[in-house]
């Protein structure tokens, strides 16, 4: 198999809020190129371990690297893990966007204010180059017409493709997508998920945590099963879908279905 | 009721006009800017800074305008300490002791406005900004304080028009406001009628004005709540 360059590698991430351990030691790397679907039950930590990913949530223990730099992490003395560095935390996250369930989108401002903010203010981007850059984007995702449009102005569909124009303008290494058509009427879905497609299809990295079977089926290179904090599976959808190794998982494909 | 009285001082009046444009807006300028530093720092600063400010907007909303200016006018005089002071020049003066009170008091209303309006950022917007790299300053200016202020403005626009009313008791204290110059006029032509219902006919000029300007503020700043239709409709009136 040929050597890929590691995106993102997990090791050993534990994270628990209060009594409930959600993360009970998660070991995964993302190549580049991969498209990763997470797949589990709710309550599984499967969106948990993709906001660890760009430490919107900070591990309790476990290394996170990202591009080959570890996050430096460390213990305060109520014994909390905190980030070492948050200029190096700024400048990760910079390097992996994410798409919200909810959108999020900065409401006050436009579709194309949306798209050039992070760019201009983050990355530097000279603001024509960021406005030529989101125009291109903003057609990729099919909402051409739609710069000066705010967001509630928008259906739910057309606001997750703008949130994904957003994500694509900074250039990520990696778009983490934290179940992005969850919050989506079921005739909206689809437009998102053709977005997505074709995301896949240009060979981005993205690691999407869905409820999309179909999703992860077809399009997806890789798909991880996630169950009470642990991955139980971890292969190509193919193989895992045809020949689940666990109880849980087939049960839960089952479920799905 | 006489209103040649009225018309041949209206000079007076005018004064007085000057006097409350001057007052209100120079304290509502620096009420403004120092409540959004303190309204920051009341939502993300470590308790040991929150509460000399909670102290602060507690002191002076806590008691009344008229109190809080006649111990800064009255009750400053008394201290050695403050009469042998480089600043004695400044709270010796009516004015400057009316304009010190009134900044004060609009910063501490205003910081309670923007506290809350900064505390009610949609989550999501600020996890967004945050996936997005920005850093936490970056995030107060590009993200949080744009947004507040406008969540602030209705209450805000509250705030301009009680400072406007509360400025008319810097009359009590000598200074000729717009109801220093009524009560020079009553107290010269025994006519409180007029004399008062002209500085009332003022003070709802200047509040038909904020009015007025708050009204185009929230058209530009509230476009994204606008239902789509409305929008057009404002924009491009029939």
């Amino acid at each position: 198999m040929e050597e890929r360059i590691v995106s993102v590698a997990l090791d050993d991430i534990h994270k628990r809020f209060d009594a409930n351990e959600v993360l009970k030691g998660i070991s995964v790397s993302a190549h580049q190129g991969e498209v990763i679907s997470v797949l589990g039950p709710s309550g599984s930590g499967k969106s948990t371990l993709l906001r660890c990913i760009n430490l919107l949530e900070i591990p309790d223990s476990g290394r996170l690297l990202v591009s080959g730099e570890e996050v430096l992490l460390k213990k305060t003395r109520d014994n909390r893990t905190v980030p070492a560095d948050t200029k190096q935390v700024e400048r990760i996250r910079a390097k992996l966007a994410m798409v919200f369930q909810q959108f999020n989108l900065w409401s006050h401002m436009t579709i194309l204010q949306n798209v050039i903010e992070a760019p201009v203010h983050v990355l530097k981007t000279p603001r024509q180059e960021a406005i030529d850059r989101a125009m291109m984007y903003l057609e990729k995702v099919g909402i051409p017409d739609k710069l000066e449009a705010y967001p509630a102005h928008l259906s739910g569909g057309q606001q997750q493709r703008a949130a994904i124009a957003r994500a694509l303008a900074m250039e990520p290494e990696v778009i983490l997508f934290d179940e992005p058509t969850s919050a989506l009427d079921p005739e909206l879905v689809g437009e998102v998920l053709q977005v997505m497609r074709n995301l896949a299809e240009e060979g981005r990295t993205m690691i999407v945590v869905t409820h999309e079977m179909g999703f992860a089926r077809e399009v997806s290179s890789r798909v991880i099963f996630l169950d009470e904090g642990l991955v139980m599976e971890d292969g190509a959808p193919e193989i895992i879908f045809n020949n689940p190794e666990t109880d849980r998982f087939s049960a839960f494909i089952k479920a799905m279905v | 009721m006489d209103l040649s009285i009225i018309i041949e001082n209206l000079p007076i009046y005018f004064t007085g006009l000057k006097n409350t444009i001057i007052l209100v807006s120079i304290s509502l300028v620096l009420g403004l800017a120092l409540a959004v530093p303190l309204a920051i720092l009341r939502n993300y600063g470590n308790p040991l800074v929150q509460l000399p400010i909670r102290a602060f907007v507690y002191f002076f909303r806590g008691t009344p305008l008229l109190v809080q200016m006649f111990l800064i006018y009255y009750g400053f005089g008394q201290f050695d300490l403050i009469k042998e002071s480089l600043f004695w020049p400044f709270f010796r003066e009516a004015y400057f002791c009316a304009l010190f009170t009134f900044t004060l008091n609009t910063a501490a209303y205003t910081t309670e406005i923007l506290r809350g309006a900064i505390k009610a950022t949609p989550h999501g917007e600020i996890e967004a900004a945050m996936a997005a790299g920005m850093s936490r300053l970056l995030m107060v200016r590009r993200l949080i304080l744009p947004s507040a202020f406008r969540r602030a403005l209705p209450a805000y626009s509250n705030e301009i028009i009680f400072m406007l009313h509360g400025s008319s008791l810097a009359s009590v204290i000598t200074i000729v406001d717009i109801t220093g110059a009524a009560r020079i006029i009553n107290s010269r032509f025994y006519s409180p009628y007029e004399a008062f219902l002209t500085a009332a006919v003022f003070y709802m000029a200047i509040t038909f004005l904020i009015v007025f300007l708050v009204k185009k503020l929230e058209v530009r700043w509230f476009a994204h709540l606008q239902p789509q239709s409305t929008k057009a409709a404002i924009e491009t009136p029939p």
